[in-house]
């Protein structure tokens, strides 16, 4: 079975359809026992750092998600799901992350002709392929060891996929990557 | 690097996919969800719904569409028309869609685009505008802020409205130009390239289209982070690959693989 964690981060439901798509009825959830009891784990996520680590606490999840992160389990962190597993972040003045991963998430500069947030289509690019997916974002992730996929904008290079063990987490939406994007979720779930 | 995005826009009315000129002479083009489905195989890098008769009747969106469209597309789609509350907004979210688009309303009660932005994110938050040239002297810029598709003039300055609709929180503003919707001769690149340079949020051009060349223009000379399309590729004249055929030729960002 393959969890959603669904923290008051964001809507879920594209996440939802992007594996029911694949055949996978994937269970949207906050409860603890049925995180720990999952396959596999999907960590989803928009919008700002501070809220989102704020619910995960209000919630009792923050030990859950460190627990799956680090279980062997396959594990999935998807746009703020992956940025909160890096140490800290700018965000709202400054928060403290769930430090699963190495270095800080910052905002984007302001360089002259480039929009915040960044909206699109932009190239993930591995030792591998270079391949478009959708993102979405106004932070990012500074690159780390751990750093597979690279992305450039407003004169940043920044970490868009990286894995660490069992953790795999991208800054783009593969739910709403088109074909490219279901090929990624498809990789992982075979995983 | 960020490609340019092509955005076909379907309006909708009871339930099918239509197309007039200022809002007239509407002809039948589609299923929604079929026109979805071959857009978004076809390359579109969004799409968008206006649901254009809701506001108009005093009705909520058509939530079923929206569910229905989601289902069967995996790329980013906005949808507008009838939203009038937050609770409008988180219907059509969780049935799918990624953004909700504000237009008369925002212009009535600015207050929902803060309001939207509070809950959902401003990435989920698009702001709808129609300006039209004038010489009102209260609309500095030239172009004043029509609604009620194109009915009602508000005396608001597009350029002005534009930025204090992305400080309260609007994630991506539509451009949709009066004078050019419709034509098939080209986007408003004067329009365009104002708000684009005035706000820091993504800008939509919209209103115009009608050959690939007209996105070079508009990306090349306006600014513009993406492009509307819609009666250019309706009629079959033109497919998406032909519009990205010729932007990528002519050095324009483009997502080629889909």
């Amino acid at each position: 079975m393959t969890a959603i964690i669904d923290y008051k981060a964001g809507n879920l439901t594209s996440v939802r359809l992007a594996f029911a798509a694949l055949g996978e009825e994937a269970t949207v959830t906050r409860d603890a026992a049925v995180i720990a009891a999952a396959d596999r784990v999907v960590f989803p996520g928009v919008g700002a750092a501070k809220s989102a680590m704020a619910n995960l606490r209000a919630l009792g999840l923050e030990e859950s998600v460190k627990a799956a992160a680090v279980s062997g389990r396959p594990f999935l962190g998807i746009c703020l799901g992956m940025q909160i597993l890096f140490e800290r972040s700018e965000e709202d003045g400054g928060v403290e992350t769930l430090g699963l991963l190495p270095g800080a998430v910052r905002r984007f500069p302001d360089a002259a002709g480039c929009k915040i947030p960044q909206i699109g289509w932009n190239q993930c690019v591995t030792a591998r392929a270079a391949v478009d997916y959708y993102f979405v974002h106004s932070y990012y992730a500074e690159i780390c060891p751990y750093t597979i996929g690279r992305t450039s904008y407003a004169g940043v290079e920044f970490t868009s996929l990286v894995r660490k063990g069992n953790l795999l987490a991208c800054q783009f939406h593969p739910e709403k990557s088109g074909r490219c994007g279901l090929e990624l979720l498809k990789g992982w779930l075979a995983l | 690097m960020l490609t340019k995005r092509v955005i076909p826009c379907l309006d909708v009315r009871q339930g099918r996919v239509t197309k007039g000129v200022k809002f007239k002479n509407n002809i039948d083009l589609g299923d929604p969800v079929e026109m979805a489905v071959r857009y978004s195989d076809g390359g579109a890098d969004e799409l968008v719904f206006y649901d254009i008769t809701a506001s108009a009747e005093r009705r909520p969106i058509d939530i079923g569409m929206v569910a229905a469209v989601a289902r069967a597309i995996r790329i980013p789609f906005a949808v507008g028309g009838g939203i009038s509350t937050v609770a409008d907004m988180e219907r059509v979210i969780l049935a799918g869609a990624e953004k909700v688009s504000v237009n008369s309303l925002a212009v009535k009660n600015p207050s929902i685009i803060a309001e939207g932005a509070r809950a959902f994110g401003r990435q989920c938050i698009v702001l709808g505008m129609d300006p039209v040239k004038s010489d009102n002297p209260a609309c500095p810029s030239g172009y004043e802020i029509t609604t009620r598709g194109f009915r009602e003039f508000t005396g608001m300055d597009a350029v002005d409205w534009a930025r204090r609709a992305a400080d309260l929180g609007a994630g991506e503003i539509v451009v949709n130009s009066v004078d050019a919707d419709g034509t098939r001769a080209g986007f408003a690149l004067e329009l365009t390239r104002l708000i684009a340079e005035a706000v820091g949020v993504p800008v939509v051009a919209s209103g115009g289209a009608g050959r690939p060349e007209h996105l070079v223009t508009v990306f090349q000379e306006a600014a513009a982070d993406a492009a509307i399309v819609a009666g250019m590729i309706h009629t079959g004249e033109y497919t998406i690959a032909d519009i990205k055929r010729v932007m990528h030729a002519a050095g324009v960002p483009t997502r080629l693989s889909y």
